[in-house]
């Protein structure tokens, strides 16, 4: 059991935030390519400087922790590291603005478009080509 | 370059890309802060699981020693880097996509 010990740490994070999506209704895993494309930026730099330690020895991960799967010097669970916590971050934010919607976070919807929380332009107004452009 | 060297540079990268990158101007909103504050009691508890256990050991001549719930400040330092670029990012991108669906 020790070996998941990394992986559990991973998954709690992931069951703790998962009430945000399912019942505040925050749809982050609903505009999933969205969220995929915020988490590359980061995750790409991390991974580059995570590797880049554990070479340079600053840091280095002790597997009788984790399942033993290895990647550019990184085990597994450092590469979910960079899917989940960010993740959780946006499912936090998602979460702020649920409960306090005159909070501006700068992507509201401009004026006229009625959609409550901007992710969900009526279908019936849209011509079919914006629908390629959409994100979501 | 050392953690602590990295780390401080990861934030200052981090308020380039939200301050004159993408615009996001994510550090003057009182969403973000207050996400952060909420983020930053469950920062201090994964990085002390990770640190704690240990699944991560630190070398001691790349950090400068303090640590706060068994984890090197460094590690504070980073997450919040992690955090703004990813809200950074999430906010331009949704902003980008009402700019476009409010224009149609």
């Amino acid at each position: 059991m020790r070996h998941l010990s990394y992986l559990a740490l991973l998954a709690a994070c992931l069951l703790g935030t998962a009430p945000l999506e399912l019942w505040l209704g925050v749809r982050v895993y609903r505009r999933w390519r969205l969220l995929l494309l915020s988490l590359l930026p980061g995750g790409l730099v991390g991974i580059g400087w995570d590797s880049y330690a554990v070479y340079a020895g600053q840091w280095h991960f002790d597997y009788r922790y984790l399942l033993g799967i290895r990647l550019a010097r990184l085990p597994l669970e450092e590469w979910l590291f960079f899917l989940v916590i960010p993740t959780c971050a946006v499912l936090t934010l998602e979460a702020v603005r649920r409960c306090r919607p005159d909070w501006m976070i700068g992507d509201e919807p401009a004026d006229g478009d009625e959609t409550a929380d901007g992710d969900e332009p009526a279908e019936a107004d849209r011509p079919l080509a914006a629908k390629r452009w959409r994100l979501r | 370059m050392s953690y602590t060297v990295l780390a401080l540079s990861s934030i200052g990268g981090a308020v380039v890309v939200d301050l004159m990158l993408l615009r996001s101007r994510l550090l003057f909103r009182r969403a973000f802060w207050v996400s952060y504050a909420i983020m930053f009691g469950f920062q201090l508890l994964v990085n002390g699981v990770l640190t704690g256990v240990p699944i991560v050991r630190y070398s001691s001549r790349t950090i400068l020693g303090a640590r706060l719930a068994y984890a090197p400040v460094e590690d504070l330092a980073f997450g919040f880097a992690l955090i703004l670029t990813t809200l950074s990012c999430w906010v331009t991108l949704n902003r980008r996509r009402a700019a476009i669906s409010s224009r149609r």
